[in-house]
């Protein structure tokens, strides 16, 4: 890379990369990948948020470590080779959630694991960290992981609220607000995130599906 | 022998992979475009986690138990490694086999088939045999059980969505957002199926 004369560490570009997935490209709503688990640790706010941070970390260093070693991955097996990448970023996450963050360890239960085929992780190395350089990628790793979490801490605290009249699982609404359990039930996550795609189509007409 | 069937309706309807925890939701919106095709890929996911789910149960209790291999030496960290791996390789190897005993069935399933190693069910499937502690007939059961429910909902998600390429849906809601309300309808009518237990009728 020290050949590179144009590299900006944050420049237009780089910040663009970022903010792009936010709404534009969203990893979730525009780009359908991770749906699974956006929809499945929703329910209370604190297990989204880390499960957020677990796959930004994830995306942002496998993207790092893919596209560091991208010329030497054969393409016949390149598959296999970014699988054990993010395998072993994963299962580094897993441990250190069981050591530092137990009781969220205990409710995302099988979701860490199933980070690596979140389809995040394997749709942005295959779409970006195959073709572009590391720190690029790495930007690129970061602003899908922060696209994805903002889908998640939208929903978690609707959720959370209106199902059980918390946030945080501290009791924010007054007593008489009698909690909709439907909003905790898997099939409102659904609804919700239906809505939640037709509100920023909506806004912005040039994501509307024309077939 | 009321356990088992007992977790094979609990994995196909009560506790569906896609209408309760959400796995393989990218594959399943993807290819439920046309019945035929929701057919074929519903019937590798079937196929590749009836297999997976067993063979991972042997990995896990022969390789990875607390002083299995070594004694005093716990390989439980390289368990999401070395379920990952197996996952790929029996995708491959199932693929291979398909193609040589059935040409028919390998031209239907197509791409399919290799896409089914990044499908989240069938990783899923490996980790909550492990969180839940079956034995090797308990995972059998809901390895098959599991890939039933998840078909069974790709096929009905398919066919609803080929009646609704007529009906008039707000612009913006067409297509993914109506996609995701219309499992959201779909998983609350699997809710009528909880509290179904099979081992009470078989007393």
């Amino acid at each position: 890379m020290a050949t590179d004369t144009k590299v900006s560490v944050l420049g237009k570009n780089e910040r663009k990369l970022i903010t792009d997935p936010i709404d534009d490209n969203n990893p979730v709503t525009v780009q359908i990948l991770g749906v699974c688990s956006a929809l499945a640790v929703t329910s209370q706010v604190y297990p989204a948020l880390i499960m957020a941070i677990g796959v930004t970390l994830v995306t942002a260093f496998s993207n790092l470590v893919t596209s560091m070693l991208r010329k030497s991955i054969p393409s016949s097996i390149r598959m296999i080779v970014q699988l054990l990448i993010v395998a072993a970023l994963v299962q580094v996450v897993e441990m250190l959630l069981g050591a530092f963050a137990y009781s969220a360890y205990e409710m995302l239960s099988v979701f860490i694991g199933l980070i690596i085929t979140n389809c995040i992780v394997m749709g942005r190395l295959e779409a970006y960290a195959m073709a572009n350089k590391p720190w690029q990628s790495f930007l690129d790793g970061i602003g899908n992981g922060l696209g994805y979490g903002f889908i998640l801490i939208i929903m978690a605290v609707i959720r959370e609220i209106s199902g059980k009249g918390s946030f945080m699982g501290w009791k924010v609404l007054p007593s008489w607000y009698i909690p909709n359990n439907l909003m905790v039930l898997p099939c409102a996550s659904l609804f919700l995130i239906g809505v939640i795609i037709w509100v920023q189509r909506a806004r912005n007409q040039k994501l509307v599906d024309v077939s | 022998m009321g356990d088992i069937l007992n977790i094979f309706i609990k994995a196909a309807f009560i506790d569906n992979m896609i209408l309760s925890y959400f796995l393989g939701m990218c594959s399943y919106l993807a290819v439920s475009k046309s019945v035929k095709t929701a057919i074929g890929l519903g019937i590798a996911v079937v196929f590749v986690l009836a297999i997976t789910t067993p063979v991972n149960w042997l990995i896990d209790f022969f390789l990875m138990k607390d002083g299995a291999v070594i004694p005093g030496v716990n390989l439980v960290f390289l368990r999401l490694i070395l379920f990952i791996s197996t996952i790929a390789a029996l995708v491959q190897f199932v693929e291979m086999v398909v193609e040589k005993a059935s040409p028919a069935l390998y031209n239907q399933l197509g791409i399919f088939l290799p896409l089914i190693t990044v499908n989240c069910s069938i990783l899923g499937a490996s980790l909550f045999m492990v969180s839940r502690e079956y034995n090797f007939g308990q995972s059998t059961a809901f390895g098959i059980g599991a890939g039933v429910g998840w078909a069974l909902a790709i096929i009905a998600f398919a066919a609803i969505r080929e009646k609704l390429r007529t009906a008039a849906i707000p612009a913006p809601l067409r297509g993914l957002g109506m996609a995701f309300i219309l499992t959201g309808l779909m998983g609350m009518a699997f809710m009528g199926f909880m509290g179904i237990n099979p081992a009470e009728y078989m007393k």
